[in-house]
């Protein structure tokens, strides 16, 4: 069952240099319990969506369509700062971002921080607040929790403070978790730790879970299911191991082709993807990624962005390539 | 914190020696003789003899060598006694005792009345960035910090004590003996003190409260569900205040700058009134005195506010 549905989501910023349509009709759905990885460039429009859905977006940006569906209600329809919008944030659906160093407030005791969460939409008091977020500090391999609970996070390493974020994320038992590149900021073997760890969070609080990324190899392994997206649109999505074994998208395979992969044969040689992301500002309607892409044809130049076209069960790719059912591409071609 | 307190303690002492030393030998460089003033306004013109002239010498240690001088004074201070008035007659101390509650009443007034007016004013003004509550308070801010106290007391007269005749022009009235009276008469001297005060910490507190909003920690506690005012006072406040706490150690000493101006216009026996005319009299005992207590309290102020830094901010550590 679906727990969350994002519909035709748009959130535009109007800057001096023009109209920035960072998210362009957007939908994604999130099952119950189910890992959902969002991948693509810096840019794309991933962190903006999810932040959409937060309604966590400041002037200049502005969501200027769509429906977030979660629980049945549309979450679009409240006011940024309205107490029924408030009530979802943090306790039903929260977030860990990008920046263990500066997401977490420094002139505030670690504990309190999730204390205060605790205080605020569970209404517990001092006492049971402080007793939950130890129990959750233990859980998520804090040393020490009891004598940590009163530190402040300059006192802790950038893995301890988003082990913190995590305690923060989970301690209200939320139903969805948004991790907005959790692990980037962090050294390579702490990368690892924390996705584990988030992994076996989720699970043992039965939760979801959507994986913001750039790192193809991050959502490899967690992820259920995948959204590719580009210039502000999704432009593939299918279960995990489509992604992977069959991708469908150019842009997909160019970013498989540049991705090394531990269980693959010696000798394949990585391959960039050529040219750059395009400038979001006054965008052809054409496909965005025309410019870069290896599969090109004339058409592609004088058609409008194409749809989804379903390419396999569950699987669906934004290419005029798939617009027959026969148009399927292996990308070893 | 105790070795860090002891530190800045040294540090303190030895600005204070060179402060002793910049006002001892400055006032005395001075042209003119105090005594001669003295002598001048006090007795008929045949009384001023040079016998009556070194007689006065002697009695204020005037005739010693310059380094004597200095030498007895820093004793005489360190045992608290500032010596006596040359134009008053009278000890130092009690001069000081009469006035320094005066001045010290108005100047606490004062900058309470800036710092939270300023930083309340700060802060509407950066949560309602660009709205029309900013659109009034930031220019008002501009005025208010190069606007001159002695020219904003004399308008203040002119408009609200002479034309509209609500307030008393001047004088003081211990709150004491008449409370009204007393706060009737302060209401002009308090805000001609504070406005530098009230305009400087506002815009501090606008611009340092408008980076603090942008940060991730904000946007995690808006994740987090929290309400507005949850995250612009618990959250957001703390972080911005300190810089704004050192704009309050600068107020302060603005501020007694300022009293030497408000009180002269609006006729308050205080401390600055007392410097200003020991100045022209030349009274080099009255000078020094007031020197030395008020660069006391300034080096006090700074060094509380150096250690409610590390209230503030749990980052800063003292050693």
């Amino acid at each position: 069952m679906a727990l969350l549905r994002v519909e035709d989501l748009k959130t535009y910023f109007q800057t001096d240099a023009g109209l920035v349509k960072a998210v362009d009709g957007v939908s994604f759905t999130v099952n119950e319990q189910e890992i959902v990885g969002v991948v693509g460039e810096s840019g794309c429009g991933k962190s903006v969506s999810w932040l959409s859905v937060m309604s966590l977006i400041n002037p200049p940006g502005k969501i200027m369509g769509g429906k977030v569906l979660f629980e049945g209600k549309n979450l679009l329809e409240y006011t940024r700062h309205s107490p029924e919008m408030r009530a979802v944030r943090g306790a039903k659906i929260s977030m860990i971002f990008q920046e263990p160093m500066t997401s977490l407030n420094p002139v505030l005791t670690v504990g309190e921080q999730v204390s205060e969460m605790l205080r605020w939409h569970l209404k517990m008091n001092d006492k049971e607040a402080k007793e939950r977020t130890l129990y959750l500090m233990n859980l998520v391999g804090i040393p020490d929790a009891k004598n940590r609970y009163d530190d402040y996070p300059h006192q802790f390493s950038g893995g301890m403070r988003q082990r913190m974020m995590i305690v923060m994320a989970m301690s209200c038992n939320p139903r969805l978790v948004i991790a907005d590149e959790p692990t980037t900021a962090l050294d390579v073997t702490t990368q690892a730790q924390l996705l584990e760890l988030l992994n076996e969070m989720v699970k043992e609080f039965q939760s979801s879970l959507v994986l913001i990324t750039h790192n193809l190899g991050v959502v490899a392994r967690y992820a259920h299911r995948i959204y590719v997206m580009y210039a502000g649109r999704v432009v593939e999505e299918g279960k995990a191991e489509d992604i992977f074994e069959r991708p469908q998208h150019p842009y997909t395979i160019g970013l498989l082709k540049c991705t090394p992969r531990l269980d693959e044969e010696e000798g394949r040689e990585l391959e960039p993807i050529t040219g750059l992301p395009p400038n979001l500002i006054n965008m052809p309607p054409t496909c965005a990624f025309l410019p870069r892409c290896k599969y090109r044809k004339e058409r592609c130049a004088e058609e409008p962005w194409p749809p989804l076209f379903p390419v396999g069960p569950d699987h669906y790719a934004r290419c005029l390539l798939h617009e027959n059912a026969e148009g399927r591409v292996n990308m070893n071609d | 914190m105790t070795k860090y307190i002891g530190q800045r303690l040294v540090q303190a002492l030895l600005t204070l020696i060179l402060i002793t030393l910049i006002v001892f030998f400055m006032m005395r460089l001075l042209p003119g003789d105090p005594l001669l003033i003295y002598l001048g306004q006090r007795a008929e013109l045949h009384d001023m003899t040079d016998e009556a002239l070194e007689e006065l010498r002697k009695e204020f240690g005037l005739d010693k060598p310059i380094m004597v001088q200095y030498v007895n004074w820093v004793a005489g201070a360190l045992r608290l006694d500032l010596g006596t008035s040359i134009f008053y007659r009278e000890d130092v101390g009690t001069l000081m005792k009469e006035r320094f509650p005066i001045t010290l009443y108005l100047g606490c007034i004062a900058m309470a009345v800036s710092t939270t007016a300023g930083i309340l004013i700060g802060l509407l003004a950066a949560v309602r960035r660009g709205a029309w509550p900013d659109k009034i308070i930031s220019p008002l801010t501009y005025i208010g910090v190069t606007i001159p106290a002695f020219w904003l007391g004399i308008i203040l007269i002119y408009v609200f004590a002479q034309k509209l005749g609500w307030l008393p022009v001047s004088g003081f009235t211990s709150p004491f003996k008449d409370f009204v009276q007393s706060t009737r008469q302060i209401i002009l001297p308090v805000i001609c003190l504070s406005a530098f005060g009230v305009a400087s910490t506002a815009r501090q507190m606008r611009s340092s409260m408008l980076e603090v909003l942008p940060q991730d920690y904000i946007r995690t506690a808006w994740a987090k569900g929290l309400s507005e005012r949850v995250i612009i006072i618990k959250h957001a406040l703390k972080n911005s205040l300190i810089p704004v706490i050192t704009l309050i150690g600068v107020g302060f000493r603005v501020m007694i700058g300022g009293s030497v101006l408000v009180e002269t216009v609006f006729a308050i026996p205080g401390v600055g009134r007392l410097m200003v005319s020991s100045i022209f009299s030349q009274d080099y005992v009255v000078v020094q005195a007031l020197t030395l207590v008020i660069a006391v309290l300034v080096l006090l102020i700074n060094l509380v506010i150096d250690l409610f830094y590390g209230w503030l901010d749990p980052r800063i550590r003292y050693n």
